[in-house]
Parts: C-alpha cells; sequence; structure tokens
C-alpha cells in the first residue's frame, strides 16, 4: 500500500537531521497559521496561486528563490562549520549527513534559486520591455511555476520524509546506482530534477515564442532591450539543453526502478556516457544561468550612468556568440576521464575562446560607465561588485581550462572557488542587481537603498573572505566534500572561510530587513510614474505596478532606448484619442493542480507507491485534456474600465513627478559620448 | 477549401504511412536478426534521420519556398545545436572506448 514508506523514514538518525526537520515542519505550520489568521486564503488562491498574469507569476517565481536560497544557505554555513572543527574529528556532522548536505546544497542553489530567480525576473520584466501585454502561453507559465515549486516541495519533503541524495549535486554513476544507493536520496534528487526540468522547458519555450512573435510594431530584433536579448539567447539554451538533463535523468531512474543497465558497472552499461550528457546540459546551463544576469548587468550599468549601452550591437553578438559556444565547451568539466590528448585539446580551445566574448562584454559596460554620470543605487553598486570579482573567476576558470592544469585542480576546492567566483557575482549579484532596480516595478515602491548597499558590503566581503581560502587550500591539495581531514595546516584557511560564510548570512539578514523596512515605509517610496530611475527601456513605461493587460495602447517604438526617446520626444505620458477592449487570459486552478500532481507523482516514485503515481499520472493527463478542450479561456476587459485605469494613473502623475528631459537631449547619442547638462 | 482539405488529409495519410514504414524496418531487421553489428545501428540511424524529415515535411508543413525564413534559420540552427551534442558525443565516447581495449 504504502511501497517502500514505513515510519523508519522519519530522520532518527541525528539530532542535526531531526532538527532541520523540525524547522521545515514548524516553518510550514507557521505560514499555514500566519495564511490562516489573516484569512488570506481566498484572496492568495483567487488572486495569486491560480493567476496567469505573468508579472504575479514572476513574483511568486522570486519568493519560491528567496525561501530556497535561505534554505540552501544553512546547508552552505552547516558545511563552512563542519569544516572549519574537523580536524582530526568527526566534527557535528555524521558523514552520511555531511554528504546529503552537500548534494542538497548544489541541487537547491541551480535549480531552486537560480532558475527560479532568473525566471521570475524574466516573467516579470520581458513581456514589458518588447511591449507585449502577456507571454505567449499564460497557462503552460501557470504550470511552469508550479512544476517548479513541485522539485522544490520534493527536496524540502526529503529532509523530513527519508534522506536526500549524497551522490553530490552531478549525482555520478556507478555511486548513485542501485546497487550502491538503494536507498531513496537519489530518487528525491531525480524526480525533483525531472519535475521541475519539465517546467523549465516549458518556459523556455514559451519566452522564444514570446519574443519572436510578441514584441510590439518598430521593436525590431536589433532594438530589443539587453535583457530581452539574453532571455531569448537562454531560452534557447534551455530549449536545447534541458531535454538532455530530462533524458539522463529519466535513464538513471529506469536503472535504479526498472533494472535497466544504461550506467551501470556491468552488463553494458557505461557510466561515462552519464557525465557526457549530464554536462551536454550542465554547461549550457551556467550560461543560462549567467546570460540574464548580463543583461540586467547592461539595463543597470546604462541606466545610472545616464548614458546609452555602449556597444550595443557587440553586447549583441556577444551574447549569440557565448551562446552558442556554451554548447561546445562541455568536456571540460571531465577532463579527466580520460579521453585522447586531440579531444583534451579540442574542448580546452573552446573553452579558451568563450572567455573573449565575455571580456568584450566586460569593456563594453566599462566604457558604459565611462565619463558617465554615475549614481550608486544599490543596483549600480552590485553590477561594480560583479565587474571586479567576476573577472577573477574568470583568469581562474581559463587557468583550468588547459588540461594539464586540470588534472592537477581538478576535484579541489580551487575547483570550488572557481565556480562560486563564477555564479556568486556573476549570476546571483545580477539577481540580487535585478530585484533593486525593478522591485518599484513589481510593487509600486522604492527598496530602502541604505539596506541595500549594506548587505552589498556583506555579501562581497563575505564572498571574498569564504571563497579565497578555498583557492589557496586548492593548491595545498584540499579536495572537495571533505567531511574531515588531518592537515593542520588547513584548518586556519577554513576558519576563515566559515567567518564569510556568516559575514554572507549578515548580507541575507540585510535584504530580509530591507524588504521589512521598505515595506513598513512604503508610502514615503512610492513609484508614482513607473519610472523612478530615468530608465531608457519600455519596461519603464507602464504604471508601478502596472496594470493587468501592461500597455493600453501598444507602444510605437523608434529607437533602441525606446522609453528615453518617447521621454524625449515628449510622448511618454500622453492619453490615446480612445481606448480599446483589451483580452486578458482568464486564471486557471489547473496550473497549481498540475504542480500538486507533478509533486505526488514524483513522491509516489520515490517510495515505490506505484497505485498513487498512476492515479498522479492519470489525472495529470486528465487535467491536460480538460484545458484543451475548454474553448473559453479568455475574458474581455471592455475600454471603459481601461480608460478609468488609465485616467487614474494619468491624473495622479504631474509636471513634478516626471524627469526634465529637456537636459537629456542627446549629444552625440549614437557615439555613447556623455551627455550635456545636469542630472 | 473542400479541395485544400482533401490535400491537407492526404498528406497527413502519407506521411503516417511512410512514417509506420521507417518505424518498422528497424523493428523487423532487430526483431527477426535479419542483421547484426555495426550494419543494424546504421540502418536505424538513417531509418530515425529520414523518419525525423518526413515528420517536419508531412506534418509540419515544412517547404523550403513556403516556410518562412526565420523559420528555416531556426532549424537550421537546431541542426547544428543537435550536430554538435551527437556528433561530440560519439566522437568522445569512441574515443574512451578505444582507449579502453
Amino acid at each position: 500500500m504504502l511501497g517502500r514508506l514505513t515510519l523508519d523514514a522519519i530522520p532518527l538518525y541525528s539530532w542535526v537531521a531531526m532538527g532541520g526537520a523540525a524547522v521545515t515542519v514548524g516553518g510550514g505550520i507557521a505560514v499555514f497559521l500566519l495564511i490562516t489568521y489573516l484569512r488570506a486564503w481566498k484572496v492568495l488562491w483567487t488572486d495569486w496561486l491560480t493567476s496567469v498574469d505573468h508579472k504575479k507569476i514572476g513574483i511568486m517565481y522570486v519568493v519560491l528563490a528567496l525561501v530556497m536560497l535561505v534554505r540552501g544557505f544553512v546547508d552552505a554555513l552547516m558545511m563552512r562549520a563542519q569544516q572549519a572543527v574537523a580536524l582530526n574529528n568527526e566534527g557535528y556532522l555524521p558523514p552520511e549527513h555531511f554528504e546529503q548536505i552537500f548534494s542538497s546544497h548544489g541541487t537547491i542553489m541551480i535549480f531552486f534559486v537560480a532558475m527560479p530567480f532568473l525566471t521570475g525576473l524574466i516573467n516579470i520584466i520581458v513581456p514589458q520591455q518588447i511591449g507585449a501585454r502577456d507571454v505567449a502561453f499564460p497557462f503552460l507559465n501557470s504550470v511552469s511555476l508550479w512544476l517548479t515549486a513541485a522539485g522544490a516541495a520534493l527536496v524540502l519533503v526529503s529532509l523530513v520524509v527519508g534522506k536526500f541524495s549524497t551522490a553530490g549535486w552531478t549525482g555520478y554513476p556507478p555511486y548513485s546506482g542501485i546497487e550502491y544507493n538503494p536507498g531513496v536520496g537519489v530518487d528525491y534528487w531525480l524526480w525533483a530534477l525531472i519535475v521541475s526540468g519539465v517546467g523549465s522547458t516549458a518556459s523556455g519555450i514559451n519566452f522564444i515564442v514570446t519574443i519572436v512573435k510578441n514584441r510590439c510594431p518598430g521593436m525590431t530584433y536589433m532594438r530589443m532591450p539587453m535583457f530581452t536579448w539574453t532571455t531569448l539567447c537562454i531560452s534557447i539554451l534551455i530549449a536545447f539543453a534541458f531535454p538532455a538533463l530530462t533524458v539522463v535523468a529519466a535513464q538513471l531512474t529506469l536503472d535504479r526502478t526498472l533494472g535497466f543497465h544504461f550506467f551501470t558497472n556491468g552488463d553494458g552499461g557505461n557510466m561515462m556516457l552519464f557525465a557526457n550528457l549530464l554536462w551536454i546540459w550542465g554547461h549550457p546551463e551556467v550560461y543560462i544561468l549567467i546570460l540574464p544576469a548580463f543583461g540586467i548587468f547592461s539595463e543597470v550599468v546604462a541606466t545610472f550612468s545616464r548614458k546609452r549601452l555602449f556597444g550595443y550591437k557587440s553586447l549583441v553578438y556577444a551574447t549569440a556568440c557565448i551562446a552558442i559556444l556554451s554548447f561546445t565547451v562541455w568536456l571540460h568539466h571531465f577532463f579527466t576521464m580520460g579521453s585522447s590528448a586531440n579531444v583534451n585539446a579540442v574542448f580546452g580551445i573552446a573553452t579558451m575562446i568563450i572567455a573573449v566574448p565575455t571580456g568584450v562584454k566586460i569593456f563594453d559596460w566599462m566604457f558604459t560607465m565611462y565619463r558617465g554620470r554615475i549614481e550608486f543605487h544599490p543596483s549600480m553598486v552590485f553590477t561594480i561588485g560583479f565587474m571586479v570579482t567576476f573577472v577573477i573567476g574568470g583568469v581562474t576558470g581559463v587557468l583550468l581550462a588547459l588540461p594539464p592544469a586540470d588534472y592537477l585542480m581538478h576535484n579541489s576546492t580551487f575547483l570550488v572557488a572557481h565556480f562560486h567566483n563564477m555564479l556568486i557575482p556573476g549570476a546571483l549579484f545580477g539577481y540580487f542587481a535585478g530585484l533593486n532596480y525593478w522591485f518599484p516595478k513589481a510593487f509600486g515602491f522604492k527598496l530602502d537603498a541604505k539596506w541595500g548597499i549594506r548587505s552589498f558590503w556583506f555579501w562581497i566581503i563575505g564572498f571574498y573572505l569564504a571563497f579565497m581560502p578555498l583557492y589557496v587550500l586548492g593548491f595545498m591539495g584540499m579536495s572537495r566534500r571533505m567531511e574531515h581531514y588531518a592537515d593542520p595546516n588547513w584548518q586556519p584557511y577554513l576558519i576563515v572561510a566559515a567567518l564569510g560564510a556568516i559575514c554572507v548570512l549578515c548580507g541575507i539578514i540585510c535584504i530580509a530587513i530591507q524588504l521589512y523596512v521598505s515595506a513598513k515605509n512604503w508610502g514615503s517610496a512610492r513609484d508614482i510614474t513607473g519610472d523612478p530611475w530615468n530608465g531608457r527601456t519600455l519596461d519603464w513605461a507602464t504604471s508601478s505596478p502596472p496594470a493587468p493587460y501592461n500597455f493600453a495602447v501598444q507602444p510605437d517604438v523608434r529607437d533602441i532606448d525606446a522609453f528615453h526617446d518617447m521621454k524625449i520626444r515628449g510622448v511618454a505620458y500622453q492619453a490615446p484619442a480612445n481606448y480599446e477592449d483589451i483580452v486578458m487570459p482568464k486564471s486557471s486552478a489547473l496550473g497549481p493542480i498540475i504542480g500538486a500532481l507533478g509533486f505526488v507523482l514524483g513522491f509516489a516514485f520515490v517510495w515505490y507507491i506505484w497505485w498513487l503515481a498512476a492515479l498522479a499520472l492519470v489525472l495529470g493527463l486528465v487535467c491536460v485534456g480538460i484545458r484543451a478542450c475548454d474553448d473559453d479561456t479568455d475574458f474581455v476587459m471592455p475600454a471603459s474600465e481601461v480608460a478609468k485605469i488609465e485616467g487614474a494613473r494619468l491624473a495622479q502623475i504631474t509636471a513634478a513627478d516626471m524627469h526634465d528631459m529637456q537636459d537629456f537631449v542627446p549629444v552625440g547619442a549614437a557615439s555613447g559620448a556623455p551627455l550635456a547638462g545636469r542630472v | 477549401m473542400d479541395h485544400s482539405a482533401e490535400r491537407s488529409l492526404s498528406t497527413y495519410l502519407t506521411g503516417f504511412a511512410l512514417a509506420v514504414v521507417l518505424t518498422a524496418i528497424p523493428f523487423t531487421l532487430v526483431w527477426g536478426g535479419l542483421l547484426t553489428g555495426p550494419a543494424v545501428y546504421a540502418v536505424i540511424a538513417v531509418a530515425a534521420v529520414l523518419q525525423v524529415i518526413v515528420h517536419l515535411v508531412f506534418f509540419l508543413h515544412l517547404d523550403l519556398k513556403s516556410t518562412p525564413a526565420e523559420n528555416l534559420f531556426f532549424l537550421g540552427f537546431a541542426a547544428v545545436l543537435i550536430f554538435i551534442m551527437v556528433g561530440g558525443s560519439l566522437w568522445i565516447m569512441m574515443d574512451l572506448h578505444h582507449r579502453m581495449m
């Protein structure tokens, strides 16, 4: 009846695991009680959970990412604490538990922090940047969100019921095979990846179609904002790379569950093919995480330097080059697998080449700042911090691209330091910049800048403290994922790294305080015009928060910096002669229901509860069928209501709220030269 | 209108028949044991690629003349990526295979 699910699944094996389970369950109960206390269930369900509005879906993605960031960070803190004390002793974590922690840390940070964070920001902003009213497939968007949430829920549940994988976030067989890992951990990992991977693939397809088909008149490809360009490129990467992950996860599931032999030691299996297929997804994935952040930096750096982005075309071509090259370097993740020198050399050289377009971007951003009137907004500070820090990671990356050097550094903490050096400044700082930059667009009031700056300093100092010692430790021969060690020379570095993690903890607390303080004082930091930073792209043309339809009339784009151009021409806040009826997608409960069924399917497969898995699968297909047969998925918002919303907005804006564009008449704007006049 | 509907039905049926044939060939060869060794892999690969083309032409109505250039560009891009992934994997795994002999 319940497969292999018994009372033994409750984690009584260590007090730390028990504590983690208690916190997870307690947190869930607390949220449940809070919503009940606020009597918010109905509002939550009708206005948010079932919504297909891309802005609300985006906000829910970001909330998911922030919650999972805390969970993933607690894992990191526990690892740093363990390694700081575990010289010649067992520390406070048993090996079995330590292995679960580094596996869940990687899985959570990649799949349930970075992916939802960037998907959320894209959801909120991209349709507005291209002058669209919604994404191409609003309902699919909701399904994507809930499948991602289902994957995250599987990881969270593994803390309470059973165990998580001990095979690392890459889960290489044969160790992750059923022979060496008969428990449920690897299955939790696999099903979290499969369920959320389907959601990510659908998101990718959704954004390709949205950007190709839904651009407003005049928005040619070479006028799209950089964030939209990077989104288009990563959506293509998602559509081609994620199937590789889904396939490899499905194959390992078949190996584990039905006794197949894709990756087993014997019977014709080949575990090296797993590494190959995983990294065919894995390397493009790195760029899927980083390119949208590059897009955010491009927007932020132009806005807060008060200049047109330098080298727009070179940035577009560099992005496209990186996107294609990202498919040609995957072997550098397993140079030591034993390929011949020719194979390693080809992939090593391809890896070094990828540094070229990335360097182009860094120079473009620096030239945008050159002689600009820089304003040190938190998002700009994160951008500058990124540029300085990311270059260090780039240099160590080119070092690792040399196969002979990689043979020395492989699997050491040098590698750990390198990829954190790419992903924390390269991706996470970008998302934080985006959070500070676009928060007023999503909620209608600005985030507190003081706490934003504080969070930045804690993050960047914490980052250097936590990871520079790991570079050194890598040279000293420390391999990654060590539960304890015997070399006393390592301990001082590991203690510094632990202090760095505490510093990052302060950074996260600052972000929480920033959100709290800003929400408390929201009235004094309201964004009335919808354009708080004197922005340049179309996302600032809508109100903050935007009306459900974003644009009452489709904008007419004549320049790369479309909204900046509209402000100079003086047409930015003009009411049209008349409004039209607008067709909008209806909310649907099927999105969250399909997500819940995805969770049940994964959970049932993990515990071998076959009847439940079959039931969830059938019900899921029924839901898809119901939706496919539903011809009544839209409603019409009458022109009178649109006129009312727009009228109220325009009446609120006074001349004093608007940016004085007289001073912004560009002087040699195309050359990127600085503009005359005051800010 | 009727005429085009008829033509499209016949297109779908032709495509279906071709797809069935291209599926049946590899299955027959393997089940019947008519062909073994590398030859059977080659036949399966060719039949699979042909089937992809059949789907594109008969089901997705791909046509070098009437399909918009944009769509052909994306398809070409997809072909390049698939070539990199499949070709690269074969190269890597073959290379390993020879070194492990």
